[in-house]
């Protein structure tokens, strides 16, 4: 799940601020708090950034005296990932986690009965399966340990749900090693910093820890369709609602390569019902928040909440991204929405599709047809409007009005839901690839976009499967001698592949590019 | 003299002119000429001035840009804005075109010019002054471009080198119906040519699509591998975004120059003078704006007036209250903005004495009666007792100065609060628990625009009053623009819940009263 954060300064819980943590100040047992923090800083809980330790007390405090807590406020996180468990955040020091170095048990074994968060099965997942040497080449830009890699930010989400924030290390080991150790249920990617992110506090004034690079990032999630689906709501997804993601990654990644002129886009399931994609090309990362927002912006189409009534209003002529776009998403609209998820069957759900209409007279017509035929399917309904308009019914029809309302319905029920505050930001965080969905055991692979129409979200391997897969494997007859990895023998490998194939290409334009600078800065005597 | 002073900025810049010096072939400077009205600033001045001329300059600039600043925080249109901003300018920072009669183009841009660069220094310091800073400048170039006159605005862009690749016939054509769709789409106000027609006439340039973000984001440029297709009119956007980004870099060069400043000990004193001052100059509120017929007493603040304040006011209030104390600057915010209400000095001493209730009469006389009878203007130097004391701070003053530090609860929440207690007042102190406003909060925050949360939240708060003020035509719009200070936030608001009262606005209680008297019938 993203977290946002607005400055460095105040994610560090107010150890140089306790007078703003008006409820903290409030009690005693804030005040030793305050202390404790400055050097458990890099301890905070999820979301409300608050010090866990022996605030407690002031923190419950603070629950009851808000009517709404924060993280239910501001609808910028990734709610797909959301923990089975309901217990209140405890936070455990470091050192009390076992880091002893068990052996491990049989994967077979692990597999079959535990739950996919178990620590057993975690640990074999990170040790065994978990492409450490890819995600290090990918976010590193090159073999040899660079800044991009050292002054990322990583944060842990412990089992026990406590989060760190501002880990980082020099070398792909490191980060091995102690995610071996934490056994988090999952870890979240940063931007790289100015400076080493463990050292911030050492810096003359927090002001000058500054994120400086991260991929632009988009997230979508089926929830934020609720409204247009009918076959399952909330975290529950099916073959026919995924159909939404697979239109959105289309328009979204087609966008970004034709007009943006990016190259190197992995969209990323995201162990549940949502994908995210990952925008990796050098001039993406290096975009600051205004460049952000400003895709953002071009590439937003939905507006308005629940009570806001129609949400797709488009000036005309439609942009060329926008008539692009209707272009890609008109036969998903037939196929996909109409048929498929049929929106408008009931009488009140047909009451929706008039309010998006522009005449009254048409809608008085249609509502009297479709009264005298109840149960008439979506996609009659939605040929009645064209049907009954020849018909004359309003003396009044503006033809022009009529089909681009069509056109903006037609949004309305396909255009990308993006939850845009994770692309707006430079320094949001975002779930690594690869990591294992807690509540579904679904690994968060890389979606194929050559193949898009052939994802299955459903089929996409659990940890615990994966792990199975190890133990059943057998040495083929014809050995190439060459030793065989574990997440060779599983149902991982086409995804690992897919992830090499893309941080290779990757990394080659990159150092392209780097030579063609270095000459460049040579040559150029800058102001 | 001052040239060295310039000199000393930065080695690669004198490295710079060192060079063209040789060019020129000449030891002396040579004199800095000025071919068009706008300037983006380039290159430092390089003649002498007076310390006469450094000081009144920079004022006269500041002056403008302090103005500028607050029609902004006013939400004044643009065309709102030229005509309010076109006497000052033509006072305090005339600059006339090459076709203007004048004689005194070269004098009125050298000012330019070197008012300008004396404000950088003034201004590079911290990230808040610079951000402020480059708003502003921005702000005036933007006015200035938009009012130049055409031919000379092309040549001065033609000397900017922007790297602009003009778009072919041939791509013209191959790309028609995209570029119509573009032009038509970014010209919603109506152009009534048709759209092919348009596409011909108009002039396109190419660019990396980053060097428009403003105009890729309301989609108003077509976009085809990184780079946006942008109609000759939609340029200026383009060229005002250069400025900012060239005037901020130039910015954080002369920030790191700084220290090496402080060897010339007469301009320090000037320039720290300068920053202090660059406040809104007439977001000053003066006493005597206090309500008719309110009962403004220590004993009422509790119970009916703390309801209409300020969030950071209100903040103060409760800090007190839970403490029994409250530390200088804090005194000092809130003793002028209860002064500003019209809390007079005797109940404003009461006030202060019973909510310190821990202190004894001996420590309170000694430390704490003294600096609220000089807020008041009651005791002091001369000036201090002529002028009535201290005026209430603005919002701009309690935005920029004296951030708080450690056990301090002055200062603006929207602004000093991370998000998580600024929504824990708004919704405790405040009552504010609708979604959208604390979103609308959030938002603000992280844009800067502090007085646009804390007007959010007034007319969340006021809503109904509001409406009723607006189409009773009670209060005038000039009395409902956006509030850049905490007394008139109280003001207004006392005003607003007491719409029904006698207190209602004087210019219209006549009004007033007979829809009153009909309302009453009514029921
Ligand atoms: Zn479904």
């Amino acid at each position: 799940m993203p977290h946002s954060v607005s400055t460095p300064s105040e994610t560090v819980p107010n150890a140089t601020e306790p007078e703003m943590d008006e409820a903290a100040a409030a009690t005693t047992a804030a005040e030793n708090a305050d202390s404790q923090q400055s050097e458990d800083a890099d301890i905070t809980m999820a979301d409300d950034e608050t010090p866990t330790t022996a605030a407690t007390e002031s923190d419950d405090k603070k629950t009851d005296t808000k009517e709404v807590k924060l993280e239910d406020l501001f609808p910028d996180e990734d709610s797909d990932d959301e923990f089975p468990s309901s217990s209140r955040p405890t936070q455990v020091k470091q050192e009390e986690m076992s880091s002893s170095p068990e052996f491990p048990s049989s994967p077979a074994e692990i597999g079959a009965s535990l739950k996919a968060s178990d620590p057993e099965v975690m640990r074999s997942f990170y040790q065994r399966l978990f492409p450490w040497r890819y995600l290090f080449q990918w976010l590193n830009h090159s073999p040899t340990p660079t800044n991009d890699f050292g002054h990322r930010e990583f944060a842990f989400t412990l089992q026990n749900d406590a989060y760190l924030r501002y880990q980082s290390f020099p070398t792909s080991d490191l980060l091995r090693k102690d995610v071996l150790r934490l056994m988090p249920s999952r870890f979240e990617i940063g931007p790289v910093y100015n400076t080493n992110p463990r050292d911030r506090k050492t810096l003359r004034n927090l002001t000058s820890f500054k994120p400086l690079s991260k991929e632009l990032c988009f997230d979508i999630d089926l929830t934020d369709y609720d409204d247009i689906r009918t076959c399952c709501d909330k975290a529950n997804i099916c073959n026919k609602c995924w159909q939404f993601m697979t239109m959105a990654i289309k328009t979204i990644d087609v966008a970004l390569r034709d007009d943006f002129g990016f190259k190197h886009i992995m969209w990323v399931y995201s162990g549940r019902r949502g994908a995210h994609a990952w925008v990796c090309d050098k001039k993406a990362r290096t975009m600051d928040d205004q460049k952000r927002r400003a895709i953002a912006g071009y590439l937003e189409v939905i507006r308005g909440g629940a009570q806001s009534g129609k949400k797709v209003n488009l000036r005309r002529p439609l942009h060329p991204h926008l008539s692009r776009s209707l272009d890609i998403l008109k036969t998903h609209f037939q196929e996909d929405v109409l048929e498929e998820q049929d929106p408008w069957r009931s009488p009140e759900q047909a009451e929706k599709l008039l309010q998006l209409l522009p005449d009254r007279q048409l809608n008085e017509s249609l509502r009297k047809k479709w009264d005298s035929s109840p149960g008439r399917s979506s996609l009659s309904k939605w040929a009645d409007i064209d049907a009954v308009g020849k018909t004359g019914a309003s003396k009044s029809l503006d033809a022009r009005a009529l089909l681009e309302a069509k056109q903006d319905i037609v949004l309305e029920y396909t255009y990308p839901r993006l939850d845009i505050e994770v692309s707006k930001k430079l320094n949001h965080l975002l779930k690594s690839p690869f990591v294992v969905h807690p509540g579904t055991g679904r690994v968060c692979v890389p979606i194929d976009t050559r193949s898009l129409e052939d994802f299955d979200p459903l089929g996409v391997p659990t940890v615990q499967s994966l792990l199975q897969e190890i133990d059943a494997w057998k040495e083929p007859e014809e050995n190439s001698g060459k030793p065989v990895q574990d997440w060779e023998k599983t149902s991982l490998k086409p995804y690992i592949n897919y992830f090499r194939a893309f941080v290779l290409t990757l990394m080659k334009d990159e150092r392209d590019v780097k030579v063609k600078r270095e000459r460049d800065d040579a040559e150029a005597l800058e102001f | 003299m001052i040239r060295q002073d310039f000199n000393r900025i930065d080695p690669k810049r004198r490295n710079v002119l060192d060079h063209r010096k040789k060019q020129f072939a000449d030891p002396a400077y040579k004199e800095t000429q000025y071919p068009h009205r706008l300037n983006f600033y380039a290159t430092p001045p390089t003649a002498d001035i007076t310390l006469e001329q450094f000081e009144q300059w920079a004022i006269d600039r500041l002056r403008v840009l302090a103005e500028l600043e607050a029609c902004s925080f006013r939400n004044k249109s643009p065309a709102e804005t030229v005509a309010h901003m076109k006497p000052l300018l033509d006072k305090y920072l005339p600059l006339d075109s090459n076709s203007s009669p004048s004689t005194q183009l070269p004098l009125q841009r050298q000012k330019d010019h070197y008012s300008h660069f004396i404000l950088r220094l003034a201004f590079a310091s911290t990230e808040d002054l610079r951000r402020r800073f480059t708003r502003v400048e921005t702000m005036l170039f933007r006015l200035r471009f938009q009012g130049d006159d055409t031919r000379e605005r092309a040549a001065f862009v033609q000397t900017l080198s922007l790297d602009w690749e003009a778009v072919s016939d041939e791509e013209r054509r191959e790309l028609s119906s995209e570029l119509a769709a573009t032009a038509a789409a970014a010209n919603f106000a109506g152009a009534k040519k048709n759209n092919a027609q348009a596409v011909e006439e108009e002039t396109w340039c190419k660019v990396d699509w980053m060097r428009a973000p403003d105009l890729v984001e309301q989609r108003r440029v077509f976009l085809r591998g990184g780079k946006a297709y942008v109609p000759a009119r939609e340029q200026q956007s383009m060229v005002v975004a250069e400025f900012t980004s060239r005037l901020e870099r130039a910015l954080e060069l002369t920030a790191r120059a700084l220290p090496r400043l402080d060897e010339d000990d007469r301009l320090t004193p000037i320039l720290n003078h300068l920053s202090k001052n660059f406040i809104t100059p007439d977001a000053g509120y003066s006493s005597s704006s206090s309500i008719d017929g309110a009962e403004i007493t220590a004993r009422n603040i509790d119970t009916t007036l703390s309801a209409h304040f300020p969030a950071c006011m209100s903040h103060l209030h409760r800090s007190l209250r839970r403490d029994a104390h409250l530390k200088h600057y804090g005194r000092l915010q809130y003793t002028l903005f209860l002064k500003g209400i019209g809390l007079s000095l005797d109940e404003c001493l009461l006030f202060w004495r019973q909510s310190f209730h821990k202190i004894t009469e001996d420590t309170f006389n000694k430390e704490y009666r003294y600096n609220v009878r000089h807020a008041y203007g009651d005791v002091g130097g001369d000036s201090n007792r002529r002028g009535g004391g201290y005026s209430p701070y603005s919002c701009q003053k309690i935005l920029t100065e004296h951030p708080p530090g450690p056990g301090e609860a002055h200062g603006c929440p929207y602004r000093h609060f991370n998000l998580e207690n600024l929504t824990g007042l708004l919704q405790g102190g405040m009552g504010v628990s609708d979604r959208g406003v604390l979103q609308g909060v959030k938002e603000d925050k992280e844009n800067q625009k502090f007085h646009m949360a804390c007007n959010r939240v007034f007319e969340h708060v006021h809503k109904v009053e509001i409406k009723r003020a607006r189409d009773d035509g009670i209060m005038s719009a000039s009395q409902l623009e956006t509030i850049v200070h905490p007394n008139e936030y109280f003001k207004r608001s006392y005003l607003l819940k007491n719409l029904n009262s006698k207190t209602a606005p004087q210019s219209q209680s006549s009004q007033k009263k007979e829809e009153h008297d009909v309302k009453m019938e009514d029921v």
